[in-house]
This record gives C-alpha cells, structure tokens and sequence, in this order.
C-alpha cells in the first residue's frame, strides 16, 4: 500500500480527505485505485484522452514521475506519491488580467 | 542609477544588523542599494514583500498594481490599513513603504501587466517576483522573465497551502518546465471562492523576499531546481525536485515561444468584453422580484446552493440549503413540477444548479441574478456581504 497526498483544491472531490492508502505497484495503478474510489477526481486528473492533465503533476517522493518511467514508474509500500496542481493564489476577475 | 559606492551615516545605522554579519557586510548591503526589484501585484503576497524588501534596504523597487483597496483585502495584505480602503494600492504601499525606509527609490507601474508592455517594463530590473494572483498574468510574468533572461521569483497561495521557487535563473527550469498549460477555467477555484488564510501569503511572501535577496547577495542555496510546498494546517514544508523540461515551449532546446502572446486566450479566460457567465438570460431572475414573491406568499422554493458555511454567514429567510456539490444526490427533495429559483454568492454557482436542474426535467427553474450580494444591495442591506 503506498500512501498518497490530494492536495486542498482536489480534497472536495476525494471525501475531503488529505491522503489515503492505496494498492498498487506503478504510479499509474496507484492512480487508477484513487479514481476508482473516489470517480469524481478523474476528470480532475485526466483529460478526454486519458492522460494526466499538464496542470497537475504526479511526484513519487520528491521525484517527478514525467521523469522517470511515468504512468509505469514502480512504486514500494514505504513511498508516498503526490499530486500537485498549479494555483494560482488570489482571485481571478472575469476576463481581466489583474495583478 | 548610477551604482551606489558607500552607504550614508544614517544608513550604516539603519542596517547595523546587517552589517555586522560578515555574509552580507557592507559589500552585500551595498548591493541590496544597488538592486532593481520588481514586483509584480500589490495583493497578499506583494504585502510582506514589500514591507521587508523596503526595509531590508533595496535599492529601487518597483510596483504594478492598478487595483483599488477595499475591506476584504485587510486580513491578509497588511501594507495596507483600514484607513486605507478606498485608495490605489500603489499609493497605500508606498506610503507604508517610504515610512519604512526612505532611502529606497519606489517606482510606481500602474497598469495591468500585458503582452505590450511586461518586457519594457521588465528591462529596468533585475529581479521580477510573482505576486499575481491568476494564471494568465502567472504565464506572461514567467515567458517575459525567460525572454529576458531575469529571475523569477515565484510564490502561490491557496487556503492553507503555499508553492514557492525561483524559476528562469541562470538557465534553471522555468513555470512552463513545471505547468506547461494552466488549468482550463472553472476547474480550479480561486482564492475568492476557496479562500485562503490570511496569514498565509505572509509565509510565502516572505519565502519569495528571502530568495530574493539571496539571489541579490549571491549567497546560500536558493529554491533554483526546487519547489517548497508549505501545508500550514500540518505545519509542514516540503520540497519536490524541479527539473528543466528539455521540450519546455519556453525555455527548451526547441522553443517555440519567441515573444508574448495573447495570455489571455492562452488561459481560456474570455476578454473582458465577453458576458461573463454562460447563464441563459430567460433563467434569471432579478433579486427585487424574488423579495415580491416571498412577500406575496407565491408556492415557489427558493435553493440557496452555497456551502453551509457560507449559509451561517448570512441566509435569505426562506430559502433551502442545498450545496451545490450535494444537488445531484439530493435532487429528489425538490419538486419537478414547481418553481424553483436558485442562488448562491453572486450567480456562478447558482447558473450550474440550473443548468443541472433543467438537464435532470425541471421545468420551471430560475437563477437569482448576482446571488446574496446583489440580494444586500438592492433587496436587504442588512444582509451582510463577505
């Protein structure tokens, strides 16, 4: 069982929960398991065509998955697998860029 | 500016503290005075950035902002006090700036940061940070810092979680290594509907005003390759490896962006001129005739689809609490044959619950235009707005 962070924006989505165990043995079945239990997050995570959306990124430990082997980078039970999403912090007024 | 060579009395007394530590010294202070700093957004980050850099004995640092300060901005963005409100956040923060310390050079940007502009504005600093507060501005702040070749010193908030690095230094990955598209919009709330502790722009904020003048003083391991993550509530840092993106758009070896581009569209945001949601105009209803039907006794339910939170800050008396995220499970409360209208904050959240409810059969289904604060403004003021 590895254990793996959802991040506060993706927590409404996953029972409000900040980790959870899972089973798996590459990144990718670890994800897979997470959007089984909680469906809502999948379109969060992937885009039409099944992919991770650029937006979000996936570590194993404090590596990114983009690169090592991806969806198939192996995965022990001692390692914690993260999502980090970009935020952009403060608010966004329709259609002007504010700073 | 021509550089700075020696320090005043006056100077030497003001940052003894500095001084008398042989990693800064008076060579390192002299090059805070002769640093060009700019910073991006006078908001929750920009605050303690621009409290401390002043302080801390920058040289000239600049500010862009064009927003106004007003009463929601006070729990977080200390530069700027009660009294306040109302003015131009560059005044408000120079004011606090120059008390201070008023030996530093404050030159006022106000504009909005654009394609046209960011380079020129740029070109005059030598280090820019990033305290804007959406993607689109996050993306040109970081493309501009690329193109040329400036540091950029990055930070991002949001509830209780914060991002900090340095992207774009020395050859170092940048934004685009890391996020190489913001998210489309809508699928990330942003501060205003997430919120975000008000202390914790200071944190990050000051992450950002201490690489910055490690990198101004060339000393210590900056974030360069690292992004710290910081979780208040577990009162935890953490940091991720950052690796440049060798197909990176903006800074790999096969670049394609060799100008600024329309950030905007890049975003998915539309332009201002664009309505700003996608309601269908026959499905609202203005809040006054909303005030008549209660008053009148009309058989109609009125679904305030906020968070329950948010329903103990202020509640329409009369309506249904039914957040907008339970509306599909508790659909069946509501009766498909009578009218409903539904509201929320100020109409976003509200518009979805009817499109939702006219795709599960609902015929008679309304959205109260701009939501409680429109309410507060035009039906109840004593309805408190947040």
């Amino acid at each position: 069982m590895a254990r793996i962070l959802i991040p506060t924006p993706l927590r409404q989505f996953a029972d409000k929960k900040d980790s959870v165990e899972l089973p798996g043995t590459t990144a990718g079945e670890v994800l897979t398991a997470l959007t089984e239990r909680f469906p809502d997050l999948k379109k969060h995570l992937y885009n039409d065509e099944g992919k991770l959306r650029s937006f979000v990124n996936v570590y194993l430990n404090d590596e990114d998955i983009r690169y090592m082997k991806k969806d198939t980078t192996p995965v022990n039970d001692a390692d914690t697998l993260s999502i980090v999403p970009s935020i952009a912090g403060g608010r966004l007024k329709q259609g002007a860029i504010r700073v | 500016m021509s550089e700075a060579i020696s320090l005043s009395k006056e100077e030497i007394l003001r940052y003894s503290r500095h001084l008398i530590m042989p990693e800064v010294g008076m060579e390192g202070q002299l090059k805070l005075k002769n640093a060009r700093v700019l910073l991006v957004g006078a908001g929750g980050l920009g605050a303690p950035l621009g409290l401390y850099l002043a302080a801390a004995g920058i040289g000239k640092i600049g500010l862009v902002d064009f927003d106004v300060v007003d009463f929601t901005n006070l729990q977080r963005q200390v530069i700027h006090g009660t009294k306040d409100v109302g003015k131009k956040k560059l005044e408000s923060a120079f004011e606090t700036m120059a008390d201070i310390n008023p030996f530093v050079k404050l030159v006022a940007h106000e504009t909005a940061l654009s394609s046209e502009n960011a380079l020129e504005i740029f070109k005059d600093y030598d280090i820019i940070v990033d305290g804007t507060d959406n993607f689109p501005t996050r993306y040109l702040v970081n493309d501009a810092c690329v193109l040329l070749n400036k540091p950029n010193v990055y930070g991002s908030i949001f509830r209780f979680e914060g991002q900090a690095t340095v992207f774009a230094y020395e050859g170092g990955p940048c934004y685009r290594c890391l996020y190489p598209e913001p998210p489309p919009p809508g699928l990330v709330p942003s501060c205003a509907e997430g919120g975000v502790l008000g202390i914790l722009p200071g944190v990050i904020g000051l992450i950002q005003a201490t690489e910055t003048v490690k990198l101004i003083l060339g000393i210590g391991q900056t974030l360069v390759g690292r992004l710290m993550l910081y979780d208040a509530l577990g009162m935890k840092f953490r940091e991720l490896k950052l690796r440049k993106n060798p197909e990176c758009p903006a800074c790999g070896d096969n670049r394609t962006i060799t100008a600024l581009i329309d950030y905007v569209q890049f975003c998915g945001v539309p332009h201002q001129e664009a309505p700003p949601e996608p309601v269908a105009a026959t499905g609202d209803i203005e809040p006054a005739e909303v005030k008549v039907k209660l008053d009148r006794g009309d058989p109609f339910t009125l679904v305030d689809v906020r968070e329950p939170h948010e329903f103990q800050i202020c509640r329409i008396p009369g309506s249904t609490l039914i957040p907008l995220g339970e509306l599909p499970k508790r659909v069946g409360e509501l009766n498909q044959n009578s009218e409903i209208v539904a509201h929320c904050k100020s109409g976003a959240r509200s518009a979805k619950a009817v499109d939702f409810l006219k795709q599960a059969g609902f015929k008679k289904v309304r959205n109260m235009k701009g939501g409680i604060i429109a309410w507060s403004d035009k039906v109840d003021p004593t309805v408190p707005k947040y």
